[in-house]
């Protein structure tokens, strides 16, 4: 299988639709993970609840959800939107795994800005920082636990295989990644390919748990 | 007695009738205290009196429940707050020091980047001198002691030249020689910079050290407010002499 074009294409397109998911992810989710932590307001505790609930929500349900909501007959589909992606398009897998990575990013995030010491932010405050500067200064405080929150996100989508395979379709050369190529080799019956996918899959994953693992060691030497 | 230079007749904070109340407990209760530019004043009391919620008032971090504070005539009300630029020319030293995961040297300089200056090396080394902790300026501040920790603290506040530095208990947990630093290095902004000072001690005899005036507050309110010879010599109220005696067990 080396130098197989249509293979580099499946890794490259799960890296692709995986990355950007989590960059949407991380874009809205540790804001609001911050938000929470260091907001007092009323429905805070049935959001956190919620937030929760989301982490461990199936992902295959997600993936029912947003194909009901993108299709011809949904209520985002019927719109014919250039701004909403079509199904079986890598623009909605995109949109499951966000959907997906999002609570796992915000509640990891919560909960290590919710151990940085109470007291900081009193102490930042009285050195001259304004409400986003303390904001700011605790989220970097508490940057190990969210590049852990990021790992998670992105752990919890590039092995994800229900809702890719609902949303995307598994077409070839257009939505096919590794996990439902994996899926596909299975049931013809290819276990080899199979396992070489599967190794190439953990291969990644390791590979940018390393990575981020190395930024945290650099970062806790700041 | 101090030896600390004596300040001028110029008013640096006014209180007038301000208290403070969390759920319905009411915590502190001042009808009036004034406090001159450029002098040592020290709060004493036992724990509970309402001294640490008081310096969180004159740092214009909580607003008081009633009444107004004045800081050089701009007003600190329920329900009008201090411009940024008048809160960054106050600033506190707490009891517990709580440094960022960072070099002694970032943490000395970070409520200099808050201002936004950049070039701060002079200003940085400068306050490391003060506190004695060049040789420490590149190590990591988690590991530092106490008595270190508190005095980066100290130095990340003086760094900022305030016109006001508030001390909660800072010498509560450290060593005579810490302490000794530390009193010098306030003594020594005081004097030099003529920055105003108040500092809050259960200690008497650091409030003899160091105070130019002495307030004693007793459930919220300020039993006595004097000039520190007074205050220790001949004090008008009888809970301030049985302080001053040391018949006040904290």
């Amino acid at each position: 299988m080396s130098g197989d074009p249509a293979l580099f294409e499946i890794v490259w397109l799960s890296l692709q639709v995986s990355g950007v998911a989590l960059l949407i992810s991380t874009t809205v989710g540790i804001p609001i993970g911050a938000a929470l932590a260091m907001s007092r307001f009323t429905g805070r505790r049935l959001l956190i609840v919620l937030l929760y609930t989301g982490m461990g929500f199936p992902p295959v349900v997600v993936g029912l959800f947003v194909y009901l909501m993108l299709s011809h007959s949904g209520p985002l589909g019927s719109l014919n939107s250039a701004l909403i992606p079509a199904l079986f398009t890598p623009g909605a897998m995109v949109v499951a795994q966000s959907i997906i990575a999002f609570p796992l990013v915000a509640g990891f995030t919560m909960t290590a800005v919710l151990g940085v010491d109470p007291g900081l932010r009193l102490q930042i405050q009285s050195l001259g920082a304004t409400r986003w500067q303390t904001a700011l200064t605790v989220l970097v405080e508490a940057r190990i636990g969210v590049i852990v929150a990021m790992i998670a996100g992105f752990g919890g989508i590039i092995s994800e295989v229900g809702a890719v395979m609902l949303v995307g379709g598994n077409v070839e050369g257009s939505t096919r990644v590794l996990t439902t190529a994996i899926v596909l080799e299975t049931r013809k019956g290819d276990f080899e390919l199979a396992i070489a996918l599967g190794l190439i899959l953990i291969g990644i994953t390791f590979l940018i748990n390393i990575a981020m693992l190395r930024l945290q060691g650099r970062t806790t030497e700041i | 007695m101090s030896t600390s230079a004596l300040p001028g007749n110029e008013q640096c904070y006014e209180l007038r009738e301000v208290t403070k109340q969390y759920g319905g407990r009411r915590v502190l209760d001042i009808t009036t205290l004034d406090i001159r530019r450029g002098e040592i004043v020290v709060l004493v009391g036992p724990s509970g009196a309402g001294k640490s919620t008081l310096l969180r008032m004159l740092n214009f971090l909580e607003p008081p429940t009633s009444g107004c504070i004045r800081y050089h005539g701009i007003a600190s009300c329920a329900d009008q707050r201090v411009p940024l630029e008048a809160r960054r020319r106050v600033t506190t030293v707490w009891q517990r020091p709580i440094l960022l995961k960072r070099s002694v040297e970032a943490n000395i300089r970070f409520g200099l980047q808050l201002r936004g200056r950049r070039d701060s090396t002079r200003q940085v080394r400068q306050a490391l001198e003060q506190v004695g902790l060049c040789a420490l300026a590149q190590q990591q501040a988690r590991t530092l002691s106490g008595g270190e920790a508190q005095r980066v603290a100290l130095a990340r506040a003086m760094v900022l030249d305030p016109d006001v530095l508030l001390l909660d208990e800072p010498t509560a947990n450290l060593d005579p020689y810490n302490v000794g630093l530390i009193e010098d290095a306030v003594r020594g902004c005081n004097h030099e910079k003529g920055t105003t000072i108040v500092w809050v001690t259960h200690n008497v005899f650091q409030a003899r050290r160091l105070a130019h005036r002495v307030a004693l507050l007793l459930d919220g309110r300020v039993v006595e407010f004097a000039e520190a010879s007074a205050f220790f010599d001949t004090p008008q109220d009888p809970r301030t002499a049985a302080f001053v005696r040391g018949k006040m067990v904290y």
